[in-house]
């Protein structure tokens, strides 16, 4: 009996690592800067220069960053999901225009509608570095105290904005 | 027709001259320059999960590395950088997992399995060689009846 249950065994529990396995994803890296204070910035707005924008200027309110870029295909697909978020009012959006040419970044927002209060510009891709940025998009749920609650990594689908995003920003705003 | 394939193979020749500035990087400071890469060799890149940034030459991973060269000269040490790093990436960004509690599967498993392996191998072994211990000699007759039976004549068998 011995000779045939015990290989069945090691098979079934094979087979389990593998199923499980199957369902992970290994690009979704579990971001180190969760419930930490949200490393801080100072860059130029996108759409003005002269002006500047860091997650200082944010405290006191829930918000979200979503890194975005031009080039990025990803963000086109996701961006309607954005405009209509940005429409309902329930959590200001605001963006980090990455690695992204400026001409190319207005045009983009000027054709395919702007759900930010504001971008913030980051040529260098250096401020994105600093958050732990390393596909676009990703979006972060930052809290009143400056904490980065969650991080989304690629394209929102309505899914998560209804069954995560929504519900996380609700909380934290205490409602 | 001719002509027109001709171009298309230069065009694909010259296509790899597109993307040159990809790998160029200051050679202005050759130990600075070494120690970049060094370092690089220890850092994944997330984009590309089974390269180091050393070997990737994904944007990311360009960019991972200036911001090494950048450290670097601003006189960090090594070890301040890969914290750096774990930091915003996590311990994942390490191209060779730390040592702990939780990675000792990973470090010690191999080991473990081979222990066991060996240990399963030497058991069998040695049951194997008491079953042959045990095995009752054969006697005179059967050695004859066994003889006859490896010479090919089955049939005196059942006679």
């Amino acid at each position: 009996m011995n000779r045939f249950f015990l290989p069945l065994g090691i098979f079934v529990i094979l087979v389990i690592f593998l199923w499980v396995g199957l369902k992970l994803n290994p690009r979704e890296v579990p971001s180190p800067l969760i419930n930490k204070i949200a490393p801080t910035f100072r860059l130029p707005q996108l759409h003005d220069a002269e002006k500047t924008i860091g997650p200082e200027d944010l405290r006191g309110k829930v918000w979200l960053l979503n890194v975005w870029a031009s080039w990025c295909v990803t963000c086109r697909q996701e961006h309607p999901l954005l405009v209509e978020l940005g429409r309902q009012n329930l959590v200001p959006i605001y963006g980090l225009n990455y690695k992204d040419d400026r001409e190319n970044g207005l045009a983009w927002l000027k054709k395919l509608d702007d759900p930010y209060v504001l971008s913030a510009y980051d040529r260098e891709g250096n401020i994105g570095i600093d958050w732990g940025v390393y596909g676009v998009p990703e979006t972060f749920v930052i809290d009143k105290a400056g904490l980065i609650r969650h991080k989304f990594i690629g394209a929102l689908t309505p899914e998560l904005i209804q069954n995560k995003l929504i519900p996380l920003v609700k909380e934290l705003n205490g409602a | 027709m001719h002509s027109k394939f001709i171009f298309v193979l230069v065009l694909l020749l010259l296509a790899p001259l597109t993307n040159a500035d990809q790998t160029v990087i200051s050679k202005a400071d050759p130990v600075l320059e070494e120690r970049v890469m060094a370092l690089s060799e220890h850092l994944r890149c997330l984009v590309c999960q089974n390269q180091t940034i050393a070997d990737s030459n994904a944007e990311l991973a360009v960019d991972l590395k200036n911001q090494v060269r950048d450290k670097l000269r601003q006189g960090e040490s090594e070890q301040e950088i890969l914290d750096y790093m774990v930091k915003r990436y996590g311990e994942f960004v390490l191209f060779k997992p730390l040592v702990k509690s939780t990675t000792w599967l990973l470090w010690f498993g191999p080991l473990l399995l081979l222990v066991l392996g060996l240990g399963v191998l030497i058991i069998n072994l040695r049951q194997r060689r008491k079953l042959m211990q045990q095995a009752p000699a054969l006697s005179a007759e059967e050695h004859v009846r066994a003889a006859s039976i490896l010479s090919g004549k089955r049939g005196e068998e059942h006679s």
